[in-house]
């Protein structure tokens, strides 16, 4: 579990976001992510090896993290559990000159050992969720679809971080 | 990475009040405002692209979605302890979008015959004109489901606490069932309501409500619901190809891959409801949520009132048999324990030793007690199902729901309890 707390701040803190796995069609959920964070203010860089050069939703797609030519706070993953690991450990290492401090795995993508390796590098980690809809439920635009939210609050939202 | 700062989930009676409403953004109002509008404007074409699209959240329509009707849906997903809920015009309206969203013309699905009459006829008869098919079983034994499953069948379909016979269905074993059948087992849970009975903790997928009932609480708005719990694996066999395929009428999107544990109700939203159109009205939306907000409270007293009226009954002259699993009498009574343990909601049936005739004659006898064709009001109601709701039903059907000649339905009320029993036992005196 982790705390709306600590998803409300990475939310709020980070601007610029790696997304690992992103697709030029606009029907995967990756292409979907992609979109409703950038409405959000996030600039996404699509990193898809199959893609590199080609533009998704006017970014620039890059072959890896490394080849990003600007630096990134997040690191979003679309690939499944094990393919999570490689892009963990280059995640670490680019860290300090990225300016990485999170790293995100979207839903059903979790692995713990990577984790792990993370964490002890002292980046934050978060799995199997997905930002677009904790952003949605954390500024009060999920309950508008019926999904429960869990939030509980006599607070007048705020509806942009 | 784990931390300790989530605070512990609110009670049900907190719930009831605040989940999925926050005072207004623009306004600051502090009660759900009544939102009276067909459409919303856009910020720009992009944006109304991406709602058209299902990219972003937000209103287009309110045939699809309205503010109002937003804040019953996730209070009632909240309530079930669901992921995700869809209203809809009525109890009816909702089970047909889930049906729409879980079956193609050919397909079966297994429900108990112990259902509200209405539910019996657009199954059996209405349903039959889309190539759906439905077997109805004995729901007192689960090993009936598990004997009518075929290749073709997509769900089962039951009432935990049925209408109107009093009868308490083992919905844990049935929940066994259907998991080892690879298909969603769907709780009409109008009846008890989330306060008596949380159908997913004992295995249940889908949820469906007649919200007309206990929910709004009051006899003055329809609504429906269809809730899903988040926890059904749909691309666990091919049997739902309309969460797991690319939807034809949504630009090939893949709703179970895109929308993940809320795609069930995303579908049924934005196929079903869209094209069919039955969608709640946003002030019978209002109506249902400050029903809801003293849904604890009256679900207490309903059930309190039911047991001292069944009580009472039970040692009447004019009467046979009383069917309320809250009676030590019922061969509902230990599942009731089980599943209802806070009491076996406030409908139930009664027998007259008169038979059909004494049955018309108590309906007409009785002063306080309003005599019409609804159950979950604040006010007692009285029917005779064999002359109304199920008189659609063949004889055998009858019997087989409970309804006989000789029975009488009830839904106790509010009132003090002493006058319902004194206008019930004015009204047997003449029968
Ligand atoms: C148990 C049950 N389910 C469904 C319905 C149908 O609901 P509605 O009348 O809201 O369409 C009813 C209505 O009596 C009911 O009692």
């Amino acid at each position: 579990m982790y705390s709306d707390d600590l998803l409300t701040t990475i939310l709020k803190s980070v601007r610029t976001i790696a997304m690992v796995g992103a697709s030029p069609k606009w029907v995967r959920p990756s292409n979907f992510a992609m979109k409703y964070l950038q409405g959000k203010g996030y600039r996404v860089i699509p990193v898809n090896p199959g893609q590199a050069g080609s533009e998704i939703l006017g970014e620039t797609v890059y072959g890896s993290l490394g080849d990003i030519a600007d630096t990134f706070d997040m690191v979003d993953i679309f690939r499944n559990s094990e393919a999570a690991g490689p892009i963990v450990d280059e995640a670490i290492e680019l860290a300090q000159v990225k300016g990485i401090s999170v790293i995100w795995m979207q839903l059903g993508v979790i692995n713990e050992e990577a984790c792990k390796r993370a964490e002890a590098a002292g980046l934050m980690v978060i799995m199997d969720r997905c930002p677009k809809i904790e952003y949605a439920r954390l500024f009060s635009e999920l309950g508008w679809a019926g999904i429960n939210t869990g939030i509980i609050s006599s607070k007048r939202p705020k509806l942009r971080a | 990475m784990t931390d300790t700062k989530t605070p512990p989930e609110a009670g049900f009676e907190t719930r009831a009040i605040h989940a999925g409403a926050h005072p207004d953004p623009a306004t600051g109002a502090r009660n759900t405002p009544i939102y009276q509008t067909t459409s919303y404007v856009f910020d720009d074409a992009d944006h109304a692209a991406d709602l058209f699209n299902l990219q972003t959240f937000g209103f287009i329509y309110s045939r699809l979605t309205n503010p109002t009707v937003a804040v019953l849906e996730e209070r009632l997903a909240n309530l079930e302890g669901g992921r995700a809920a869809v209203c809809a015009a009525s109890g009816h309206a909702a089970q047909f979008l889930t049906f729409f969203t879980l079956l193609g013309p050919g397909d079966e699905f297994v429900a108990s015959r112990n259902l509200y009459g209405g539910s019996i006829t657009q199954f059996g008869i209405s349903f039959e004109k889309l190539g759906w098919k439905c077997h109805f079983v004995d729901p007192t034994d689960p090993e009936n489901f598990a004997a009518a499953i075929t290749p073709k069948t997509k769900a089962i379909f039951l009432e935990v606490l049925a209408n109107p016979g009093g009868i308490v269905v083992d919905l844990e074993a049935v929940a066994a069932i259907a998991k080892d059948a690879g298909i969603p087992l769907i709780v009409d849970n109008t009846m008890a309501t989330p306060y008596l009975c949380r159908p997913f903790e004992w295995g249940a997928d889908i949820i469906v409500h007649s919200t007309t009932k206990f929910l709004g609480g009051h006899g003055n708005s329809l609504g429906g619901a269809v809730i899903e719990s988040g926890k059904f694996d749909w691309a666990q066999n091919d049997k739902f190809p309309s969460m797991t395929e690319p939807e034809p009428a949504y630009h090939g999107l893949t709703f179970y891959e895109t929308f993940g544990n809320f795609g069930f109700t995303m579908k049924a939203r934005a196929v079903a409801l869209r094209d069919f159109g039955p969608a709640l009205s946003p002030t019978n939306a209002f109506n249902t949520i400050t029903g809801i907000e003293t849904l604890p409270l009256r679900m207490e007293r309903h059930v309190a009132n039911a047991q001292d009226v069944a009580t009472f009954l039970e040692g009447h002259p004019a009467v046979d048999w009383v069917s309320y699993a809250g009676l030590t009498s019922s061969p509902y009574h230990n599942l009731a324990k089980k599943y209802l343990p806070k009491g076996a909601g406030s409908v139930f049936t009664i027998g007259l030793k008169g038979g059909y005739e004494a049955g018309v004659k108590l309906v007409e006898g009785v002063e306080m007690i309003s005599h019409l064709a609804n159950i979950g009001d604040t006010r007692s109601l009285i029917l005779h199902p064999a002359s109304t709701t199920h008189r659609q039903l063949t004889e055998e059907q009858r019997l087989a729901a409970g309804a006989g000649p000789e029975v009488v339905r009830l839904s106790i009320g509010l009132e003090t309890a002493n006058d319902i029993k004194n206008d019930l036992d004015q009204g047997l005196c003449n029968t």
